[in-house]
This record gives C-alpha cells, structure tokens and sequence, in this order.
C-alpha cells in the first residue's frame, strides 16, 4: 500500500500536546549510549512482534529489527517530533517489514485472493450462520455462538496464542497491523492511525475485522468437541 | 424520544456493531438499539462476550524481545554511529 504516506503520516500525524520524548531525543542526539539502551528495552518488543507478523523467521525479524534502529538513528536529525517517536519507530519497521516480507514471499501466497478483503469488505460472521429470509426470524442465529470450554485456563495456552497468531497472520496486511498494534501492543486508537495513515474510521473497520477473524479461528479451535446441533 | 428504532436488529446486524460498541463509537439511538437487543438475545451477548475475551487474551500474548547478541550488535552499531556523526 501506500508506503511512503504511511511514512509521512507517521512523522507528520499527531502534532498535539507536549512531546514527551523530547528529553530521551536530546540525549540520543548527543550520542548517550544509556539513552539509546532505553530507547531499545522500551520499544524492542512490539517492533519484533510487530516485524514478525510480516516476515518468515525470527532471524529475519531481527535483521529487520536491527535496520530500523540503525534507520532511526540516521533520520534523528529529521525527525521533527510532530508524533510520539513510537509512532514513527514504528512507521519505520513497518515499512522496511512489508518491504521484507514481500522479498521473502510471505504474505504472497492467497494475497491476491485476500486483497478484496483488506479495506473490510466480507462479513465478520458467515452469512449462512445466520436465518434466511424465510427463516423465523430472518437475520438472527440459525447457528449460534457456543460457550468455550474453559475459556480462562484455555485463552492463556500456548497453544491457543498460537491459534491467535496464526490467525493474525493469515489477515490482509492492514488488519494485521491494526490488531497487532492495538489488541497485542495496547496502542489506542489515535496512535495507530497516526502510525498507519488511516482515517479515524478505516481504523475501526480493519481492527473489527481482524478481531472478528481471530474469534471466529478461537471459536472454531474451542468448540466443545460433541457437536452443537442448529436450533 | 426519537423513535426510529421501531424495528430490532437483527443477530447479524449486531456482530457488525460489536466494535462500534466497544469502542464507544454508536450514538445514543444506536446504542439504545444494541442494548436492547442484547437484552433479548443470549446468543449475541455470549458473541460479544467471547470478543472480549479475545481483546483480552490478545493482550496477554508475551510480546518478544531480541536477544542478546542481537543487543550487542545494535550497541555496537550505535557506537559506530555516534562516532560518525560527532
């Protein structure tokens, strides 16, 4: 998409309030080592998470790691501090993420065939989950959500997290970032459309989207296993 | 009170407002709506229920950092850059 707005959003978004990153930016400018530490331990892991999303393998996401940091090091002098440094770190990676990921041939297989979904086109329940309309009562369930088995215990497996990772990476590229960034990273709403170009709108529709995919992989993983017969 | 809100909404109208709903975005007539549907609906609330909980547990997968020579590669590449730009 619209790699270099999103890079210019990033840099260009936000603009209100103080900038709290102003004394962290002074020191790295004067070349505190202390400074630049804080800066990785801060931010290190959501860009991984963020980069992994988009490439192969861990090793790939570390060097993509690595080149933004060395990239944001280099555009210091230009950044203007108009949005959080977050913001625009994380403009960087995903740029670069996308770039990579792309080279890698992630994200190519089925990506034409999903590219019709990435602006929210698609419902967030199968259609004929729901009544015809001939049915009773057109539009409500005709198969109904059912109560997970202990959801508490099963929600915190490895296991399932990997079932939600998985259906992360299978979204369009949009909604994955939008979900990564706001349901995995806690980024509110303001902060990732800044770091992702949308409009306040756009921003909604991925991430209702995106979550309704990852509840639907969730539902489909811990349905009880003795089959739910329709109403 | 307005009373456009004559007709329920239907199951599949509400999974599409569930994220409206969460994040506050429905105005008041909306909301009316969506409440009162709920109010009827156990299939919905449970629907809704079960996104949040996946909000919560996506919260809660352990975000990844870099390791440690990864670490000392970026520290080194700093120094490098400090001593470039001094």
């Amino acid at each position: 998409m619209r790699d270099e707005e999103a890079a210019r959003g990033g840099a260009h978004g936000a603009g209100a309030g103080t900038d709290p990153d102003a004394e962290l930016l002074a020191r790295l400018r004067r070349g505190d080592e202390d400074a630049f530490r804080t800066l990785v331990e801060e931010h290190g892991p959501f860009l991984m998470r963020l980069v992994m999303m988009h490439v192969p393998s861990r090793s790939i996401a570390e060097e993509v790691v690595g080149d933004t940091w060395l990239a944001v090091l280099n555009g210091l002098d230009r950044f203007e501090g108009r949005s959080s440094l977050r913001t625009w770190i994380a403009s960087i990676a995903l740029n670069k993420a996308r770039t990579r990921g792309t080279r890698e041939g992630r994200i190519v297989p089925f990506a034409l065939l999903r590219r019709r979904y990435e602006e929210g086109g698609g419902p967030s329940v199968d259609a004929d989950r729901f009544q015809g309309r001939h049915g009773e009562r057109p539009g409500w369930w005709a198969s109904p959500p059912v109560a997970w088995e202990e959801p508490e215990r099963q929600l915190e497996a490895a296991e399932t997290r990997d079932v939600m990772l998985r259906a992360i990476r299978d979204l369009p590229p949009r909604q994955r970032e939008v979900i990564a960034l706001r349901d995995i990273s806690g980024w509110d709403a303001e902060e990732v459309r800044n770091a992702l170009d949308l409009s306040e709108t756009n921003q909604r529709v991925l991430l209702h989207r995106a979550r309704s995919k990852v509840r639907a992989a969730l539902e489909e993983y811990l349905r009880p296993e003795t089959e739910e017969t329709t109403p | 009170m307005n009373r456009r809100q004559k007709r329920m909404l239907t199951c599949q109208e509400m999974v599409e407002l569930v994220t409206d709903y969460l994040e506050g975005r429905l105005d008041d007539a909306a909301r009316a709506r969506f409440d009162a549907h709920v109010a009827e609906c156990d299939a919905c609330t449970l629907y809704i229920e079960q996104m949040r909980m996946t909000i919560v547990a996506l919260g809660h997968i352990p975000t990844d950092s870099i390791s440690r020579e990864a670490e000392e590669e970026l520290l080194a590449a700093f120094r490098n850059w400090r001593d470039q730009t001094a």
